[in-house]
């Protein structure tokens, strides 16, 4: 690809600087299938995030996105290379991440105000204390008249707010998110990404933010990692010079937006081919 | 195209909408007293009609015995006292090692389902020998547990504990290992440490499983002492219902089946409020939301 005046700068992987928030370095991952064969989701994967920096993960389904995340929290562990999280190398959950999953991870059994103070709870905070902070969590999502409704009784919308309080309360220096909005009505998740980047711009936190929606990823983020069909590694990086603060609903209009998003939809179309063809032919 | 003003509009809703949601209220009433109207009948039916074939002889009351009979051996039970003792304490004694055993059983049930759900070593070195267990008839351990308790509670109080503990087991195991995976998960990255996922994640989530199968399994408890008693005791209803058995008193076995039947609907129910407390949390089905 020809360099780029404009605001998507390709940009060639480079060692991780020390103080990187997350430092994924040359890892591969193998999955042992139940009939012991060895599966590789994702391979040579080399991806830096820097503090306070907003990065989005866009590939085909399968290639190893929710994966990558899971070795950031520790879930998973790689079969080679290495993972950083604020400069130390990952070997346990850490306190400083939150995740905000695709599936509904609310517990149902609680109500709205349990749900959200349950991280604070778990982390051994008095009853007071955590229950105040979930009441001003829940007010800043917008929820205060729902803090006794129980999950089910909350629109899709409403149950993905309450997860972003729970997470948010927690204040994590890392935030980890696996296509948190891709069930929501265009409406709603441009609210959302508004709320987000809001919530995100008062944490200062760094954020790795999970994807199939392209321009989704362009207009939230500071950085845009394009993957390869599975087994996934990184097909290319691109810095999105946006101007900050930005707005969901007119960005999208934009001209410079525009031509962002088609410069790495060219590069992430034939990844996206690749898997389904892929897809099709093992019958997945 | 005319503009129908909206402030009169919603006035003539409003009434049709008040009007039809009287005639819904109407006609739920009316249905709720036929089902009851209808249900009444039957057993009126049934009783008349056995009462009947028993006076005429189409039915022999000395195998079948007749609701009368039945009423009038209930009666003297309750007024005379049987055999062994006043009535109400052959139910005390009966219901006692039910509760004891149901107690026992699924407290053990539980706790060992929880503990084999969450550890797939245990589970996978175990889950033969619960096998082998489960598929003894438990009913003949009753005749172990005879001569090797006595006849007293504890050999009672046994059977309905190997009754019970096999079922909430399973069932406990089954909800553990169905806790919702990203739940664990997210209960782990907000910070809970293995105990408090298995306290706020793993114990609820398995206990919708786990009320099932205590209603199940308070029936089995029952006939797990019931047996235990028939088999040979000194006291309770199975011992009722041996006794009669052995005189040839129909009656007497109609009418402790009857008051078993009673004890098991009393229990089933304090079993569903308990469960509609628990779970609340719970959305209501479909067909009975917004009603
Ligand atoms: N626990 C596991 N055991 C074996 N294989 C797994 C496991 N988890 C994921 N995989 C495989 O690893 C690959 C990557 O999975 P992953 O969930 O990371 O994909 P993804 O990029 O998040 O896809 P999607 O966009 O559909 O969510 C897939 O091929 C999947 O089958
Ligand atoms: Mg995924």
């Amino acid at each position: 690809m020809q360099s780029q005046t404009m605001a998507a700068e390709k940009l060639s992987p480079a060692a991780a600087p020390a103080d990187a928030a997350i430092a994924i370095d040359d890892v591969t991952l193998r999955f042992v299938t139940p009939d012991g064969h060895m599966m590789t989701a994702i391979r040579d994967f080399t991806m830096t995030v820097a503090r306070g920096e907003f990065a989005c993960v866009v590939g085909p389904t399968g290639c190893g996105k929710s994966t990558t995340l899971n070795l950031v929290t520790g879930l998973l562990r790689p079969t080679t290379g290495s993972v950083r999280v604020m400069g130390n190398r990952v070997t346990d959950i850490s306190r400083d991440i939150g995740f905000v999953f695709q599936a509904d991870a609310l517990f149902p059994w609680r109500s709205v105000i349990d749900n959200v103070a349950a991280g604070p709870l778990f982390r051994g905070t008095p009853k007071a204390q955590a229950y105040e902070k979930a009441r001003d969590w829940i007010g800043r999502v917008g929820l205060s008249r729902f803090e006794k409704h129980y999950p089910h009784q909350l629109s899709g919308g409403m149950r993905k707010r309450v997860a972003l309080a729970q997470t948010f309360i927690n204040q994590p220096k890392i935030l980890l998110m696996d296509e948190p909005f891709s069930a929501l009505d265009m409406q709603t998740r441009t609210a959302m990404q508004d709320e987000l980047l809001g919530l995100w711009s008062g944490l200062k936190s760094s954020v790795v933010f999970v994807t199939h929606d392209l321009e989704e990823a362009v207009a939230l983020a500071d950085k845009v990692y394009v993957l390869t069909a599975g087994p996934g590694t990184v097909k290319s990086v691109y810095r999105i010079d946006l101007p900050r603060p930005r707005v969901m609903a007119d960005i999208r209009y934009d001209p410079k937006f525009i031509e962002i998003a088609k410069v790495i939809w060219n590069d992430l179309r034939e990844e996206v081919q690749l898997g389904q063809s892929r897809g099709l032919q093992t019958g997945h | 195209m005319t503009a129908i003003s909206p402030t009169e509009q919603a006035a003539t809703r409003a009434t049709s909408i008040v009007a039809a949601e009287a005639q819904a209220r109407a006609r739920l009433r009316k249905r709720h007293a036929l089902v009851i109207g209808l249900r009444l009948a039957i057993l009126v039916v049934f009783l008349g009609l056995w009462e009947l074939c028993a006076d005429y002889n189409i039915i022999d009351p000395f195998f079948f015995s007749s609701p009368s009979g039945i009423w009038e051996q209930i009666w003297s039970w309750v007024t005379e006292g049987t055999s062994q003792g006043p009535l109400w304490l052959q139910i005390y004694v009966t219901l006692e090692e039910t509760f004891l055993g149901f107690a026992i059983g699924a407290v053990g049930g539980i706790v060992a389902g929880i503990i084999l759900g969450r550890n797939k070593l245990l589970a996978d070195v175990f889950s033969i020998y619960i096998k082998i267990a489960n598929s003894v008839p438990r009913v003949v351990l009753g005749s172990v547990f005879i001569i090797a308790l006595g006849l007293g509670m504890a050999s009672k109080v046994a059977l309905a504990v190997v009754m019970v503990f096999f079922v909430v087991f399973a069932n406990a195991f089954q909800g553990v290992r169905e806790a919702d995976r990203a739940m664990i998960a997210n209960a782990q990255i907000l910070g809970a440490s293995p105990m408090q996922i298995t306290r706020s994640v793993i114990i609820p989530s398995a206990m919708s499983w786990i009320l099932a199968s205590l209603h199940v399994s308070f029936g089995f408890a029952l006939v797990g002492a019931v047996v235990g008693e028939f088999l040979g005791a000194k006291q309770g209803m199975g011992l009722l219902i041996s006794t009669a058995q052995g005189a040839f008193n129909a009656n007497g076995v109609f009418a402790a089946m009857i008051i078993l039947a009673v004890m098991a609907l009393v229990v089933e129910f304090l079993i569903t409020r308990f469960e509609n407390y628990v779970v609340k949390w719970r959305p209501a089905p479909f067909n009975e939301q917004g009603t």
